[in-house]
């Protein structure tokens, strides 16, 4: 089998935010970098097809010099070899330049399973696994938590609001992968030495020949919008906070 | 020339979810703005007489493309023929909810338009005659304003977030082919399982119920459950609750769970780490139960009961069972 898992750097969920002065991104100074979560759940999905069914696990990334941490930490969980999609032409890429540049790369590899987060969690747009289906003019199937595999086909399950849908599609295609799908394994101390002499192929704009330019532009970054202060209930009676807090919520809040 | 607000409408087993409502009545405000006309896209199979429905919402013109092929959804079916009449009419603007089926289908639509695409905006309005949308990054951490300079620009709308205000248009019903090659579709639903619970989903709950650490076991939660049934709302966990083993994942919120903005959000035994915050912060009231004075989910909270939420919980779900009976 040939698997591709699609990966990206983001801020660690701990992460505080911080936007910059003037509004033209967020303050990475302090920022630990982590593979994304949900990315985390593709590569250990597509480590467990080939460790079942045999073949390789192609590990490809977009992102700036430092992205090249997390498709280490991809090869040293088990992947094969790596893409490094690196380019400042990418700095301001929106999911449509993502999934083009990815599918770029991915249609010169044999691929029969391509898995992708359902998000990151920086921009939290979701959409560059259907962005890269549709460039590679492939069927998706996204927010997935079980993946059957059939030779030619997969089963998945895909939860939706009041409901979980058992879906079969022929392969190739994109899984986007969501929590539960699995329990993602820890690089081992001997992954880890072993990755670092795992092929990883750098790739520029040019050598891809897409366009670079964002169709949906983040213009400004703002703050999230201040809450006012709260109100703390005081008193020592359990049961008169719980009144007191009813009565707020009904008249002054009108919540319920 | 690109003119016009468009939405797809989105509807389940033959009626319309909430979602539509919602998606009508901001795209009215914002053609309005604009003087322009609304419209609509509606897919399923004998779903005509849904139309009225969205014409009361503000709807001018309803696109219905009613075929066996439309049901149930699927993204490659669904998404060829919204982009077909979106080629053929020419919005400017394109609005579909942020829910599951919604971010699925607007990605892969946008994709097929080479357009761009602005995720589980909280707000949508015209600046300089153009569709500006604002939309929760890291989870709420901070906020982005989008804007999009090919045609048309588009915008899912997070569930819960935009008032559904009736102003009635005419809904004039427009039939548009919705036949799809076969041999195209390679997606196959081969089951739907029914989540029986009666509960309504996180993201579309108008009141939620967490619980995080502090509910010390899966059996702590019963408490939450009975409050959650006299408010009519569903419960929620936070992510120690849902790793600690105690719920499932699809109750979590936070960061890495779903993201939510209930009328009500009653957090018990919540710290309130970041990834949570980012979750339920833009909940419209929030009330917070803790132990701990220093839990930070009280800097987000409306209102804060610093107490044993083992005494407080059950009171409260007395106080209103009785207030709302």
């Amino acid at each position: 089998m040939n698997i591709i898992a699609c990966v990206k750097q983001v801020p660690d969920t701990e992460a505080q935010i911080k936007v910059k002065a003037d509004g033209s991104g967020i303050e990475e100074g302090q920022i630990k970098w982590v593979m994304n979560p949900y990315d985390e759940y593709g590569v250990e999905e597509a480590l467990r097809l080939k460790e079942k069914n045999g073949g390789e696990v192609t590990v490809v990334s977009l992102g700036p010099a430092r992205a090249m941490e997390t498709i280490r930490t991809a090869l040293a969980m088990g992947a094969d070899k790596g893409v490094h999609i690196c380019d400042p032409a990418f700095d301001n890429a929106d999911a449509f330049v993502v999934g083009n540049a990815l599918a770029a790369v991915i249609k010169t590899l044999p691929h029969d399973i391509i898995f992708c987060g359902q998000r990151a969690i920086d921009d939290d747009a979701g959409q560059v696994g259907a962005m890269l289906a549709e460039a590679l003019n492939l069927p998706q199937l996204t927010l997935v938590t079980k993946v059957d595999y059939a030779g030619t086909s997969v089963k998945v399950i895909r939860p939706i609001e009041g409901a979980q849908l058992l879906i079969e599609t022929s392969l190739p295609c994109v899984v986007t992968a969501q929590k539960g799908l699995n329990e993602p394994r820890y690089a081992s101390l001997p992954g880890i030495m072993k990755a670092k002499k795992k092929p990883v192929d750098v790739k520029n704009a040019a050598a891809l020949g897409i366009a670079t330019e964002a169709k949906a532009k983040v213009a400004k970054t703002i703050p999230p919008p201040a809450r006012p202060p709260g109100k703390i209930i005081c008193g020592d009676d359990p049961a008169q906070k719980a009144v007191e807090v009813a009565r707020l919520l009904r008249e002054e809040a009108k919540a319920i | 020339m690109a003119k016009g607000v468009m939405i797809v409408a989105e509807q389940r087993d033959g009626a319309l979810r909430k979602i539509s409502l919602e998606l009508a009545a901001t795209a009215r405000k914002l053609a309005d703005q604009t003087g322009s006309e609304v419209s609509a896209i509606l897919l399923g199979s004998g779903i005509e007489g849904l139309a009225a429905q969205l014409g009361k919402y503000g709807v001018d013109k309803v696109f219905v493309g009613d075929s066996p092929a439309m049901e149930p959804y699927i993204t490659e079916a669904h998404a060829a023929v919204v982009a077909k009449v979106v080629k053929d009419n020419d919005p400017a603007i394109l609005l579909l909810g942020a829910s599951v089926q919604g971010k699925d289908l607007s990605s892969r639509v946008a994709a097929k338009l080479a357009t761009g695409l602005a995720t589980d905006c909280t707000d949508v309005k015209i600046a300089d005659g153009k569709l500006l949308a604002i939309r929760p990054m890291y989870a709420g951490k901070c906020f982005g304003e989008i804007v999009t300079n090919s045609n048309p620009a588009m915008a899912s709308l997070r569930p819960n977030v935009f008032p559904a205000v009736e102003n009635a248009k005419a809904g004039t019903v427009v039939k548009v082919d919705a036949t799809v090659d076969a041999a195209s579709i390679k997606s196959k639903i081969l089951e739907v399982q029914k989540d029986t619970s009666g509960k309504v989903d996180l993201t579309e709950a108008n009141c939620i119920v967490s619980g995080g650490r502090g509910m010390k076991g899966p059996e702590g939660f019963q408490i939450l459950e009975e409050l959650a049934d006299v408010l009519k709302g569903t419960v929620g966990a936070s992510r120690a609750a849902v790793d600690a083993g105690w719920k499932l994942q699809k109750d979590q919120v936070g960061q890495t769970g779903k993201v939510v903005s209930p009328n009500l959000y009653i957090a018990c035994g919540i710290s309130g780490a970041i990834q949570h915050l980012a979750g339920m912060s833009s909940s419209k009231c929030i009330v917070a139960i803790n132990k701990d004075a220093e839990a930070p989910i009280f800097t987000k909270a409306d209102y804060g009961v610093v107490d044993d939420l083992f005494k407080v919980v059950p009171e409260l779900t007395a106080v209103c069972k009785k207030m709302l009976a």
